[in-house]
């Protein structure tokens, strides 16, 4: 504890001494300067700007040389703790680990250890405290956000081969389960009695529960059944020093702080997470969604703010303009209709009579808006249609395009006005946007589409993406909704946040994590105290 | 995702190719989860994600196969499972190819290894060589502990998985056409197939029998033989080429002769390779046309039967059956309703596989090459299959079929045989125990037209 008082000082005193930023427009200036002092190509760690100029550069921290240097012995110290077959050293084998999936920025890992059990992961993480090595950790590697990205003088711990399920206990209602098991697996665990696991990202079949609580992830059904941080009970962490702690338990409160809902979210940057009880719900007797089609995004995102004005709480509300549905309907054959401008997937969930009585409320209120499609499901297998086409709306996009998928949040009652702004933004930087996201919690998802392989695009892109966040924050709303911070919104984290703010969240960061080992170089802008990296050291 | 070629690269058309196919690919990572051995080990180097990464860097460097790549490329079993979950739609089945040919011309195999391989692809093709090594088989199994503490774990895989007693050949062994007699209503072209032949000739008997009952020439063409798969899934193009060249020739032959309405498949694993001999021969200007042609006319036998109506059946049974869906057939060839819509309408009892998506290990050679990863997926395939408490395994493919009899005492045939046992035929081999349990449907005494006149 001692160490963690002490980085807290230190930061504080950095603080002081350069002043407060004028929120981001100096800050800005600073990354530009320091952007041309980068060297202009390192073939281990690029991103997508390397050596460009512009204000939302993305840099990552220069690499500990010291620790680079020692590499090999690292490795045979790694080896000789968990074995070989459990070391990634071989650089085609770390290849595949430096990226997730914002594949614009990459950096080639020390070494990677892919442990099978809790007590692995202490003896690795209580090696790297005591030989001040940097780690990352990594679930399957689905981060929109770069929160898997590898640094150069770190090693990538991954949790994808601890996927087992310990304990079901359907009378309390819970799963205690290693943390590398994917979101869709634990729902797929006690489906047969009827229950699931209720956040369901869309990555949901590959993503891993430990990168869930490391980002507080969502997802289209977090409408009414709330985000991970709502259905997670306990977790098992590791901290950095090899310690192992329980915290929470198998029911809804525990005692003394609150720290399970600061470890949730905590983007991997408090401690590694192998193990967690989670809540399990019932399933209702029958779900359908319908479809509500809209001559304009405009009307669609009125229509949302109706719904939801009226009381009624759908499962979820899902928003697709034109070009997602002409992608996802090419995927998934849903039956979404081609000739609309925009797209509401509505479900909701009961007894047969209770939604049969909610869908004829939502279609009464929709129908002031205009809508020009309105289709209910015809049964469980398009209903399925309906959802893999959505939950596959990313990757299908990979059809068409490249894309820079955002994650802002904003009151629902901005909504018209945000989609209008983000085709404006988009249309001044010469791009196509398409919009998929959970309208039902005003938590967007435009997908700035590019061509990747065009660096003046990849740059524009990448300005817009700023600039629809910034946005967001302006009408109310913040810069994640569910993605998390990781490599790529820490510039703009000053546009939400103000320095007491971002002093307070370095401070706990230090409690846990006094040297600022875990997960470097993510969620605070590098200028704050010292990047977070390792000052304390 | 990005790539990194020059335009000399992307000159070579093979680097084109893997470019296109790699620009789709977002590294969204939803293969990972799907993928037979990834949800095995772990391990994103052994998914179709990491193995997309590690072919793309080895392509943009130009450079030689290293051992690393070789290794995590040789574990794919090409099941293709990622590719009917991937909502890009990566073409990863041409992509894994491609980098299969790359590193049978520049990686570094051992000796043994390459010897393997050639025993392999000189002995399974041949229907007679390999019926003589199964014969020899149980000479070498006394030798089987020697052979595994020597290292010669593939040879020892491939003693273990021969089987003990060899059927006879099968009745309509060769080329020839088999005619039914009465109403003629299409002629079809059946693809005879290699080692299937000698393991289970069954399987081609029943499918003339099924066929020829509804009125249905079958013609085995004369100069056709093994349809390359195995020896493309190891790289060695020229060899799948040179027997994918010939078939095409062989069959183009035949529609040359009179009109062929289908060329009909009952080895799933070759239905996809045949299935693909258009685009494996797109380069070739004296093929392309003509395997393009071949390629649309391939179907597997249950998709060409589900077109037609085969009536009553003459056997029922309440039998349940689990359904093994071949990863060549669903996910290869997307065939997934057709075999289970046949089984229920001749009066079984379907049941379909937990986690149907994932592999059985069988995968061609790949039980002889990667003996572990084909075992841990066959145990977890037999303890799926298991959980539904079936009476009989049902397969489309001879590969699945072998790998999973080597795993289970239920009793598996191929879909093709429980159908035509249902519809007349004999009690397939290894389902004698269950023929009790199979009544003979009462036929009406009079023809219904009889009826409708009195």
């Amino acid at each position: 504890m001692g160490r963690a008082i002490e980085a807290g000082h230190d930061f504080v005193q950095r603080q002081s001494r350069s002043s407060l930023y004028d929120r981001g427009r100096q800050n800005r200036h600073k990354n530009e300067t320091r952007m041309q002092q980068k060297p202009p190509d390192q073939r281990a760690c690029k991103s997508r700007r390397r050596g460009s100029e512009t204000m939302s550069h993305i840099e990552l921290p220069a690499p500990d040389s010291a620790i680079v240097a020692r590499r090999e012995a690292i490795v045979a110290d790694l080896v000789a703790l968990v074995g070989a077959g459990t070391v990634v050293a071989d650089e085609d084998g770390r290849r595949a680990f430096e990226t997730d999936a914002l594949t614009a920025y990459r950096c080639m890992p020390l070494a990677v250890v892919l442990p099978r059990t809790t007590d692995e992961v202490s003896r690795v993480l209580r090696y790297c405290y005591e030989n001040n090595v940097r780690v990352v950790p990594r679930g399957a590697g689905t981060s929109l956000c770069g929160g898997a990205l590898p640094a150069e003088d770190a090693i990538v711990i991954g949790v994808s081969k601890m996927n087992r399920v310990i304990e079901i206990d359907y009378e309390a209602r819970f799963a205690r389960v290693e943390a590398g098991i994917t979101n869709l697996a634990i729902s797929a665990a006690v489906s047969e009695r009827g229950y699931f696991y209720a956040p369901d990202p869309s990555s949901q079949l590959a993503c891993t529960l430990a990168g869930n609580i490391a980002m507080n992830s969502g997802g289209a059904h977090c409408l009414k059944y709330g985000v991970t941080t709502n259905n997670i009970l306990g977790v098992r962490m590791v901290l950095i020093t090899g310690e192992v702690v329980d915290i929470g338990g198998a029911h809804l409160d525990a005692d003394g702080y609150d720290l399970l809902g600061l470890v949730v979210g905590s983007e991997g940057q408090f401690g590694i997470v192998t193990e967690a009880t989670v809540r399990i719900i019932r399933a209702a007797e029958g779900a359908r969604p319908m479809l509500i089609g809209f001559g304009s995004s405009e009307q669609a995102g009125r229509c949302v703010s109706a719904i939801i004005a009226s009381g009624i709480i759908p499962v979820a509300i899902e928003f697709m303009d034109k070009p997602a549905i002409d992608v996802c309907e090419s995927f998934a054959h849903a039956g979404y209709p081609l000739d609309v401008e925009a797209l509401l997937i509505v479900e909701v969930e009961g007894s047969e009579a209770e939604i049969e009585g909610f869908l004829a409320q939502i279609r009464d209120i929709a129908a002031p808006f205009g809508p020009t499609h309105v289709m209910i499901s015809n049964g469980p297998i398009q209903s399925a249609k309906i959802w893999k086409g959505r939950k596959s709306a990313f990757g299908a996009i990979g059809r068409i395009s490249d894309y820079y998928c955002m994650d802002g949040t904003i009151p629902l009652s901005r909504l018209p006005q945000v989609l209008t702004s983000i085709s404006a933004i988009c249309a001044r930087h010469g791009l196509k946007v398409a919009n998929i996201f959970h309208a039902g919690d005003g938590n967007l998802h435009p997908l700035i589409l590019y061509n990747a392989n065009d660096p003046a695009e990849s740059e524009r892109a990448e300005i817009a993406g700023a600039e629809i966040l910034t946005l967001c924050v302006e009408v109310g709303g913040c810069l994640t909704g569910e993605h998390g911070v990781g490599i790529e919104k820490r510039d703009l984290m000053r546009v939400q946040f103000s320095d007491v703010d971002l002093a307070l969240q370095m401070r706990i960061k230090a409690a846990f994590d006094p040297a600022w080992l875990l997960n470097p170089g993510k969620v605070f802008p590098l200028d704050a105290a010292g990047g977070g990296l390792g000052q304390a050291a | 995702m990005q790539t990194n070629f020059t335009p000399e690269q992307l000159a070579d058309p093979r680097i084109a190719e893997a470019d296109r196919i790699l620009r789709r690919c977002v590294h969204c990572g939803l293969c990972t989860a799907v993928c037979s051995t990834y949800v095995v080990v772990g391990d994103e180097r052994d998914s179709p994600r990491g193995r997309i990464y590690l072919i793309k860097d080895m392509f943009e460097r130009g450079r030689d196969a290293t051992r690393e790549v070789q290794h995590h490329v040789d574990r794919c079993l090409s099941c293709l499972s990622c590719m009917t979950t991937c909502p890009g739609g990566v073409d990863y089945m041409h992509l894994v190819d491609h980098a299969r040919v790359h590193i049978a011309e520049t990686g570094q195999r051992g000796l043994k290894d390459r010897l393997m391989r050639r025993l392999l692809a000189a002995v399974v093709p041949d229907p007679k060589r390999f019926r003589l090594a199964l014969k020899a088989a149980p000479l070498g199994r006394p030798f089987l502990p020697i052979m595994r503490r020597l290292g010669l774990k593939e040879l020892a895989a491939m003693l273990e998985i021969a089987p003990s007693t060899l059927p006879p050949p099968s009745r309509f062994e060769g080329p020839g056409t088999a005619v039914p007699q009465g109403e003629r209503r299409a002629r079809v072209i059946m693809l005879a197939g290699c080692a299937q032949q000698v393991l289970r000739p069954e399987i081609n008997d029943a499918t003339i029998r099924l066929l020829a009952r509804r009125g249905v020439d079958v013609v085995v063409a004369n100069g056709a033989g093994c349809c390359g798969a195995l020896t493309h899934h190891m790289g060695e193009e020229e060899q799948a080429l040179t027997a994918a060249r010939r078939n095409v020739d062989a069959w183009t032959r035949e529609i040359e002769r009179a009109p062929v309405d289908a060329i009909v498949i009952n080895a799933s694993g070759c239905g996809t390779t045949v299935k693909d001999y258009g685009y494996m021969l797109r380069l070739d200007p004296a093929y392309a046309e003509k395997a393009k042609v071949v390629s649309a006319l391939t179907k597997d036998v249950t998709e060409f039967v589900a077109g037609y109506d085969l009536g009553p059946p003459k056997r029922w049974s309440s039998l349940r059956v689990a359904y093994h869906s071949a990863c060549s057939l669903q996910h290869g060839q997307r065939v997934t309703d057709e075999p289970k819509a046949l089984l229920l309408a001749a009066g079984y009892t379907v049941l379909d596989v937990p986690e149907g998506h994932i592999c059985c290990g069988s995968a061609g050679t790949y039980n002889i090459m990667q003996p572990e990863l084909a075992r841990e997926l066959r145990d977890r395939k037999v303890k799926n299959i298991k959980s539904r408490k079936p009476d009989v395994i049902a397969a489309g493919n001879i590969g699945c079929i072998m790998q999973i009899a080597s795993g289970t005492d239920t009793p598996i045939a191929h879909s093709i045989e429980l159908l035509d046992w249902a519809y007349g035929g004999p009690v397939p081999r290894g389902l004698e125990a269950l023929e009790a349990f199979v009544s003979d449907v009462p036929q009406p005494k009079r023809d219904f037209k009889a009826y409708i006149s009195s």
